[in-house]
């Protein structure tokens, strides 16, 4: 591994002069605290799952019998920010970058360094506080959760514990159609503000561990939902809400592989209609929505089998970490009693006081959100399936929009991104904003079509075109001569013509086999290079076909 | 930066000071060998401004100067121990260098402090040399970066000569909770020296170095000057900038500084104090340059603080204050009044519930600030075979018995079910201080009191009793918790060692006021009459 060295445990203490070089490395047993989840999650990313869409797998779980039990499901979403710096220092954070190459004595945890809040924390938590309809704590502060382990270089990790900086909001969100679609509304109990720890990296013989510490005081946000949800589809649904929001937003770049947006899942389960919650099982380590999915309605069937084979009692307060490669959820660590982070006021940081002045600002400069674009688009009339397609990805979004500002049809420029643009999407796997179409030229093929300048099969053509090379509709029309045949006098000519050539098929037309007309249409269309005008070529290839 | 001293108007004027015989305490006069002014009898005189003068008019030379000082150094040392570390050869190369500087008419080569050896408690980070904080578990270590406080200093032109003994990470009064060495107090080599800065302020006493730096987190600078008789200033909380200072209660802790007189202290305020932005907590209020507004002797009127009010804390003055103690204050309480102050006793109800408050808060802050030390990525590590036992060990064998009690402490004060009883409730005491501290300062402009209850103790009398320990500091708590700055000066002598133990007068001021308590303390030390304050140590060559 070329990591940069770290300092063994028996070599003899080393002057910290280059803080960025030495570390401690422990030395053997380590394998109680191996399996903690930030790091299995981050440093071991199973390979991709297998090709079961979140669709599929929620069919399955809707089909499975929950026989008189019902899940109540909460998550614990902690989103990495995108900010230039880390939450309390000047280092920045780049994914991947060599180990303890992005550190300083302040995010290393050197003594007399001091924590300086960097703005832009502030303002993501207020920008994601208000996207998810939340109270904003005018006064806010930072309080010190103490524990330790060798990832976090402080001993504690700077949070907020009493006074969150957003608290009860909601989110709204729209299920696939797949699933029979419905609208729902999540509570958000809490959004708070975090540095997050380092890494530890293990031997592959485990006989010792080493710390990266890049990723220590990246500013975190931390949004605790309420237990609201009772399916897989319904969290992973919510999981993926939140980080379309965060995208909108700008705030995080939302990666699951990366570790940017982490999902922790509360589940339990009860007898329908019992109101108080069951004993709840904390699931971790899924590194994707349909992975969300798929450990939930697992971990619900493990607990209903439990109940119902009379083992209840063996349903546990734990933390349990799914498993990739056998689909299944499996214990990490049972919790003995709660633990105590002995949290109180960070005294190294002034409480964290906003005006009405800076909030108003802030929400004067938010975008569009995906639940406003959800209802605008279905307000234009689009189906429930164009409406997802197209507002649950920001750039599609934003494609769309603009298209429709050039004047396009809202119901032909949905069908040609969902179609064509779409499947050269998903073939390239490229995003929208990396092909070389413009939303103006969409609406000008559009605008083509509609006036008869072109064929809608010419339009495919020139679409192709435009996504690969770019360019211009009419650059490609006039290039390629590629402009409608609508004179009617042509037409006849191409018609008569290729009726003279295929008199066989016209006797066998003439006899009743009326398919043949379709034949006739493609001979004539092949003639014209895809140019005639279809209309008029059914209407006098019909009328010579029955001239008798 | 403040601006450049004023140095001639107020040399002249220093130079005038009269000299009749002040001879209770003749050690120092008997000393042949030193030219420099910090030794002559007489009221306090500025030995930055002497050695600012000398190199101005090419008198002496930097490298004579910081020889003089390392001399004296070298012949006490042993007996003091005020040095975890000494900096001599890098001093003396510094100073050549400053020489040089100065013979080539380089412009801006004479700062502020150019030449001025300054000592720095190790609990003060700097690049350039270990830094311990008085702790076996950094043993070794050496920082990446310069605290602020002593950037300023060496920006300014200060040498740093060393780096100054402590009780560990600051948490004693003695300065025998050190994991390497005890310090002696330059007065009596029997006694301590005060604590937590015991050896910044027996450097200053010693003359080893011209100033220091401190911190004072519940006492730690003003004990130790009230100790040693030397000048100490605690400035208000958010003065001066914390960073590179190893937090012990980052609410509490504040850099301080020594001096041999009022106008060295508060030249280093001018150099060390203003924001920072790499510590959040200190302020941008505007630094002024305190030294130029402290007026000379003979520009003084009669009655030189006419109009000023100064009330004297009763609860300060009864049971458990040594008698000596006691009749010092009322003494140094009268000569104001002759100055031309009145001098009314005032009560501050909450003054005795600030020592519990104090203990709980400066532990629950510990106990989270000292979790930093575990081995892991710097300072001492101890072999181990799993995580836990490499914590255990490393803090075990690394941190002393003081630290490990008050690690404790505030671990059981910040547990759930305690929070409330303990840290919750001495929060609410700090704020019941705080209320009463601003009632009457806005009665008073100045509050008055001893800084300790006696003069300096024998070394080991209270090393196996902890609470009368922390009974010692309880004149200097509740000024950390209202987070006011206090200065502290040299007021009198109690009966004790080869020829008195000296005691400290602590001013005490609305926070940001440090001007005033500067300019009075000036006032009150130049008018100080038939008292020298310079140890007999150095009369012993
Ligand atoms: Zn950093």
């Amino acid at each position: 591994m070329a990591l940069t060295l770290l300092r063994g445990m028996r070599t003899p203490v080393s002057s910290g002069s280059n803080p960025g070089l030495f570390f401690a490395v422990l030395r053997p047993r380590l394998s109680r605290f191996t399996a903690r989840a930030e790091s299995a999650q981050a440093t071991e990313p199973k390979a991709a799952p297998p090709p079961r869409s979140i669709q599929l797998a929620t069919k399955e779980a809707a089909e499975q019998k929950t026989q008189g039990f019902e899940a109540v499901i909460g998550i614990e979403t902690h989103v990495q920010l995108s900010t230039v710096t880390k939450a309390f220092c000047s280092c920045p954070y780049s994914y991947g970058a060599q180990p303890n190459s992005t550190v300083c004595p302040t995010c290393m945890g050197h003594p007399g360094t001091l924590p300086v809040l960097n703005e832009k924390v502030v303002e993501c938590a207020v920008k994601l506080g208000l996207a998810l309809n939340c109270e904003i704590s005018m006064t806010s502060k930072f309080d010190r959760k103490q524990y330790f382990y060798p990832d976090l270089p402080k001993g504690y990790q700077i949070s907020q514990f009493d006074i969150p900086i957003a608290k009860k909001g909601h989110v709204d969100l729209d299920l696939p159609v797949e699933f029979g679609g419905g609208h729902r509304k999540f509570g958000i109990t809490r959004v708070h503000m975090e540095e997050d720890a380092g890494k530890l990296l293990h031997s592959e013989s485990s006989s010792y561990s080493q710390v990266d510490l890049n990723r220590a005081g990246v500013p975190l946000l931390e949004i605790v939902s309420e237990p609201d949800m009772r399916t897989g589809i319904e969290a992973a649904e919510y999981g993926a809400e939140l980080q379309r929001i965060v995208r909108y937003l700008g705030v995080s770049n939302g990666n699951m592989q990366e570790g940017s947006l982490r999902c922790d899942v509360n589940v339990s389960i009860r007898p329908v209609g019992q109101s108080e919650f069951g004993t709840k099982v904390e699931i971790k380590n899924m590194n994707s929505f349909s992975a969300i999915n798929r450990a939930i309605d697992y971990e619900i069937s493990r607990q209903i089998l439990l109940h119902k084979e009379g083992q209840a009692d063996q349903i546990v307060q734990e933390t349990r970490l799914w498993d990739e490669s056998s689909q299944k959820t499996f214990t990490m660590r049972k919790k003995e009693g709660l633990a105590d982070y002995r949290y109180f006021p960070e005294p190294d940081l002034p409480e964290v006081v906003l005006t009405s002045d800076y909030i108003n600002e802030i929400s004067k400069s938010m975008p569009e959100l995906p639940e406003a674009k959800r209802r605008r688009y279905e307000n234009m009339g689009l189906s429930m399936q164009d409406v997802l397609f197209l507002a649950n990805d920001d750039n599609i979004g934003h494609f769309y929009d603009s298209t429709l500002e050039h004047g396009a049809d809202a119901k032909l420029a949905a069908n040609w991104i969902m179609g064509d643009i779409a499947a050269y999407l998903k073939d390239e796997k490229v995003s929208i904003d990396e092909i070389k179409l413009t939303p103006l030229e969409l609406s000008e093929l559009i605008a083509s079509i509609k006036n008869g300048t072109i064929s809608g099969k010419i339009g495919k053509e020139i679409l192709a075109e435009l996504i690969a090379k770019g360019g211009t509709v009419k650059g490609v029309i006039e290039e390629k001569d590629l402009v409608q045949i609508a004179d009617p006098a042509a037409i006849e000519a191409m018609v008569d013509k290729v009726i003279a050539d295929n008199p066989k098929q016209l006797e066998q037309y003439r006899a009743g086999k009326t398919k043949l007309q379709g034949f006739f249409a493609g001979q004539v269309m092949k003639a014209s290079k895809g140019k005639a005008n279809p209309v008029l070529l059914n209407k006098i290839l019909g009328e010579k076909l029955n001239a008798n | 930066m403040p601006p450049p001293l004023q140095a001639h108007r107020l040399l002249i004027s220093h130079r005038r000071l009269p000299s009749p015989a002040r001879r209770r305490f003749t050690a120092a006069s008997s000393l042949q060998s030193a030219p420099a002014t910090t030794l002559a009898p007489g009221p306090a005189t500025s030995s930055i401004l002497s050695i600012r003068e000398s190199l101005l008019s090419g008198e002496r030379t930097a490298a004579d100067i910081t020889s003089e000082y390392l001399s004296r150094l070298r012949r006490t040392e042993p007996s003091l121990r005020s040095f975890i570390h000494v900096a001599d050869a890098a001093a003396e190369r510094e100073a050549e260098e400053l020489d040089r500087r100065i013979a080539s008419g380089e412009k801006d080569a004479v700062g502020p402090l150019a030449g001025v050896l300054v000592g720095v408690k190790d609990n003060l980070c700097t690049a350039n040399m270990p830094s311990t904080g008085g702790s076996r578990i950094l043993d070794g270590y050496r920082p990446a970066y310069d605290a602020t406080a002593v950037r300023r200093l060496q920006e300014a032109g200060a040498i740093v000569v060393g780096k100054t003994n402590l009780d560990e990470f600051g948490m004693g009064s003695t300065t025998e909770g050190s994991a390497f060495q005890v310090t002696t107090n330059p007065w009596d080599d029997s006694r301590v020296p005060g604590g937590s800065s015991g050896g910044s302020a027996s450097a200053v006493s010693a003359r080893q170095c011209v100033v220091s730096l401190g911190s004072d987190t519940g006492g730690s600078v003003r004990q130790p000057a009230s100790f040693c008789g030397v000048v100490g200033l605690k400035p208000t909380y958010g003065r001066v900038s914390r960073f590179g200072l190893m937090a012990y209660a980052s609410s509490l802790d504040v850099v301080g500084c020594f001096g041999s007189s009022v106008f060295d202290t508060a030249t280093i305020l001018s150099v060390v104090a203003g924001h920072d932005k790499m510590d959040s907590t200190s302020s941008s209020q505007v630094v002024p340059d305190y030294a130029s507004e402290l007026v000379s002797l003979d520009l003084l009127e009669s009655k030189p603080l006419a109009g000023l009010r100064i009330g004297i804390i009763q609860e300060t003055l009864g049971e458990g204050v040594a008698n000596g103690v006691i009749s010092s204050i009322k003494g140094a309480a009268s000569h104001l009044e002759q100055l031309g102050s009145v001098v009314e006793e005032v009560s501050l109800p909450s003054f005795s519930l600030g020592l519990p408050a104090y203990y709980i808060l400066a532990s629950s802050e510990a106990s989270s600030n000292l979790s930093r030390y575990d081995g892991i990525r710097y300072g001492r590590q101890f072999s181990a075979d799993d995580l836990n036992e490499l914590y255990g060990e490393s803090r075990a064998n690394g941190l002393g018995h003081e630290v490990k009690m008050r690690i404790l402490m505030g671990t059981y004060a910040l547990s759930a079910g305690y929070y409330d009883a303990y840290y919750k409730r001495a929060q609410q005491v700090r704020t019941l201080v705080k209320e009463s501290f601003k009632d009457a300062l806005e009665r008073y402009d100045i509050l008055i009191s001893p800084a300790a209850p006696s003069a300096a103790y024998k070394i080991g009398e209270k090393i196996n009793d902890p609470l009368a320990m922390y009974a010692g500091d309880i004149l200097t708590v509740n000024v950390n918790l209202a987070g006011l700055p206090a200065l502290v000066v040299p007021c009198g002598f109690v009966e004790g060692g080869p020829a008195g133990l000296p005691v400290g007068l602590q001013l005490i001021g609305s926070p940001f006021c440090e001007g005033n308590l500067l300019r009075v303390g000036h006032i009150f030390e130049q008018t100080l009459q038939n008292l020298s304050f310079v140890p007999p140590l150095l009369a012993e060559s």
